[in-house]
């Protein structure tokens, strides 16, 4: 039988959802029939919108999908007004204020507090000026995501901008491929180091090799096996795979479908395969819907069966030579484990990835970074999935200047490892699922921990993601240590509380984090972490990472190492902020949730 | 009367007659020897799975962890409050909650 969700969506769902959206705009929340909020409320996800939780009433986040995380110049600018003019609403954040924009790890942006009324006014303003939030949320194609300095990095195998581009522009406000079983997440990487992160999205298109033309009885993967000094030669494209994720404990990585496609083929695969997932994904169980669980039903090899079969008119090419063994990006050691810092762009320009502690950025700071942008490079601005900002373009006889701004103060291109490392979803502030609050927290933990604890010297990243919940928004099974949502009782009393995973990275061998300690109160989170990275400081062999640390102890022995205590950080919410409106409101009960805002 | 019940928010929720009455992150204490062999689980509320109803009780079955042993897993149905005239009052949270069998 056909979920609720799935009956909602067979009425309406879509482009065509925009119409009625813009009408209650203008006739007021009110009229949203009480018995059709949820449906309205579940399809207006696929224009970005999301109703905040219980307690807020009328207020929504808005999620600006920017492909691959490209604000080209100017467009940071409109966020920031944005944020600035309508991002405001009845509880204010005692760290962040009242009008900021969230960086996320798929390298979109978030907006609180949006009243419905002022959406119109909204999206005429971000698509004059180049943005969207169609299909940021909903059962369709997501924001692309990718290595965010495409077409500018020095290491970079084939651009996959224009890839990226072209994927945005074909699959966004396509009616075939709108109404998915469940999300759609792609990751299309140009580059060597792993940075698109494809190993964790439904489709994920990585850079490779392939021989083309002559070249006698070569391998087809771009490797001159017979030896005959061939006339093949290397064309290069992207090996495709399938069916990663990690939400609702059950996370996966993406399956190898032996398939290189070169980039102009590309739509076509990806088409291919969203069609797929449309017709045999499972829409009468939204828990088994991803493509992740028809991928384990099936296996890679009948989900290339059927590809080839009923839904591309090509033959299609085996896989080529990858370069997975060069990956780095959120590896757990060798350089590039982010792109935090100053790299070389292969124009002989340059861009600095600054550090934006769990991703959030008050208006004011979004609009004086975006001055810096047009002052000392192109006015572009590029977010990463570790929910940093970059700024490109910026030449060498001004960056020094540039790295000088007070503003980078704050931004750091060189942070300390727990900041630079510290990764948070939205957590119980505003979103639903979230079991603990999330944001607020991690920039306590990382505050304590950069002035308590003392990293090996040799160590300079230290990857820490904290999750409210399975839904895993903050990628935590892909992180140094994991912080999951939980419960638990101290001295009886209900307290909010953080299971503790070790040892997940990406890299050639990606790995996910294995959960050692369970349920940890929260007070004695960073005092669990500082005794995890005492005991990692005096028992590591030389010059060996974390990961790798974790890798050769069991998990009896890594529970020992992780030790919860109480120590002197204290904190503020240890209870259930699930049972407040706002967590951080002076008068924070239900009771005194504020109305619905009035419509103006 | 006819009681509308929904699964919302991707398993966040239980919707009674269009309101949000019972949230996940809750602990509820819980007699399921089908989920773990503690007398009595103390089960974290991660994720609704479905909603039904068995005369005026709302009956749930969650995914979540009990507290005291570490097990994860799906319940069997468990009432989450009552439907009377229309109106829904949800059981107390510290009331012990036992699997219907």
């Amino acid at each position: 039988m056909p979920t609720d969700v799935e009956n909602w969506k067979s009425e309406v769902y879509g482009s065509e959802i925009r119409d009625r959206l813009f009408e209650f705009a203008e006739e007021g929340y009110d009229s949203i029939p009480d018995d059709e909020r949820d449906a309205w409320f579940e399809r207006f996800k696929w224009w970005g919108l999301y109703h905040q939780r219980n307690g807020q009433e009328g207020y929504f986040m808005m999620r600006i999908g920017t492909p691959n995380g490209v604000l080209e110049p100017g467009q940071l600018r409109t966020v920031g007004e944005i944020a600035d003019e309508y991002a405001r609403g009845p509880g204010v954040n005692p760290i962040f204020g009242d009008a900021y924009a969230d960086f996320t790890t798929r390298q979109s942006i978030q907006l609180h507090w949006i009243e419905l009324s002022d959406v119109p006014a909204i999206f005429e303003k971000l698509e004059e000026n180049g943005l969207s939030t169609q299909q940021a949320c909903g059962d369709s194609w997501r924001n692309i995501v990718g290595n965010p300095v495409a077409g500018k990095d020095g290491q970079e195998v084939i651009d996959a901008w224009p890839v990226i581009r072209e994927l945005n522009e074909t699959f966004k406000g396509n009616d075939d491929h709108a109404n998915l079983p469940r999300k759609w997440k792609v990751s299309v990487t140009g580059s060597a180091d792993g940075s698109g992160q494809g190993d964790i999205n439904d489709l994920a298109f990585e850079p490779a090799y392939r021989a083309v033309g002559g070249g006698g009885s070569g391998s087809g993967d771009g490797r001159d096996r017979d030896g005959d000094g061939g006339e093949s030669e290397d064309a290069v494209g992207f090996n495709v795979r399938v069916g990663g994720g990690l939400a609702r404990n059950e996370p996966r990585l993406a399956r190898d479908i032996d398939v290189w496609v070169p980039p102009e083929r590309v739509p076509d695969v990806a088409g291919g395969l969203s069609a797929l997932f449309r017709d045999y994904g499972d829409r009468e169980d939204r828990y088994n819907a991803r493509i992740k669980f028809l991928v384990d039903e099936w296996g890679a090899e009948k989900v290339r069966e059927r590809l080839q079969e009923e839904y591309v008119d090509f033959e299609l090419e085996t896989a080529g030579r990858d370069v997975r063994e060069e990956y780095t990006y959120n590896a757990g050691e060798g350089e590039r484990n982010d792109l935090i810092g100053v790299h070389d762009q292969k124009d002989g320009t340059n861009f600095v990835g600054l550090n934006v502690l769990v991703g959030r950025m008050g208006a004011d700071d979004v609009l004086e970074l975006a001055d810096l942008a047009e002052e000392y490079g192109s006015g572009e601005v590029r977010l990463s999935q570790r929910q940093n900002v970059i700024v490109t373009d910026v030449p060498d006889d001004t960056l020094d200047d540039f790295l000088d701004e007070p503003l980078l103060d704050h931004y750091s291109p060189s942070p300390s490892p727990f900041m630079r490392g510290s990764v948070a979803c939205t957590g119980t502030e505003f979103c639903s699922l979230s079991i603990v609050e999330t944001k607020n927290r991690q920039v306590r933990f990382a505050r304590w921990l950069k002035a308590n604890v003392d990293l090996p010297a040799d160590v300079d990243e230290f990857h820490i993601h904290l999750s409210g919940c399975t839904a895993s928004c903050a990628q935590p099974q892909i992180a140094d240590v994991s912080l999951r949502g939980m419960k638990t009782r101290k001295n009886g009393d209900p307290v909010e509380a953080l299971d503790v995973g070790l040892g997940g990275g990406l890299g050639e061998d990606p790995q996910f984090a294995r959960w050692v300690t369970q349920r940890v109160p929260v007070d004695e989170v960073p005092g669990a972490i500082a005794n995890l990275v005492e005991s990692f400081a005096a028992e590591r062999d030389e010059g060996e990472s974390f990961r790798a640390f974790v890798a050769r102890h069991d998990d009896d022995e890594l529970d020992a190492f992780v030790d919860p205590e109480e120590t002197d950080y204290e904190d503020p919410l240890m209870y259930n902020t699930k049972r407040t409106w706002y967590p951080y409101a002076e008068d924070d009960s239900m009771e005194d949730a504020p109305p619905t805002p009035a419509d103006d | 009367m006819t009681t509308r019940l929904r699964v919302l928010d991707d398993g966040a929720w239980i919707s009674v007659n269009d309101a949000r009455e019972v949230r996940v992150s809750e602990l509820w204490r819980l007699d399921a020897p089908d989920l773990c062999e503690c007398a009595l689980s103390d089960l974290v509320v991660e994720n609704f799975q479905s909603v039904g109803v068995d005369g005026p009780t709302v009956e749930v079955r969650v995914y979540g962890q009990c507290i005291a042993c570490g097990v994860s897993g799906t319940t069997g149905w468990i009432p989450v409050g009552r439907v009377r005239g229309g109106e829904f009052a949800e059981l107390d949270r510290s009331a012990v909650r036992r699997v219907r069998r």
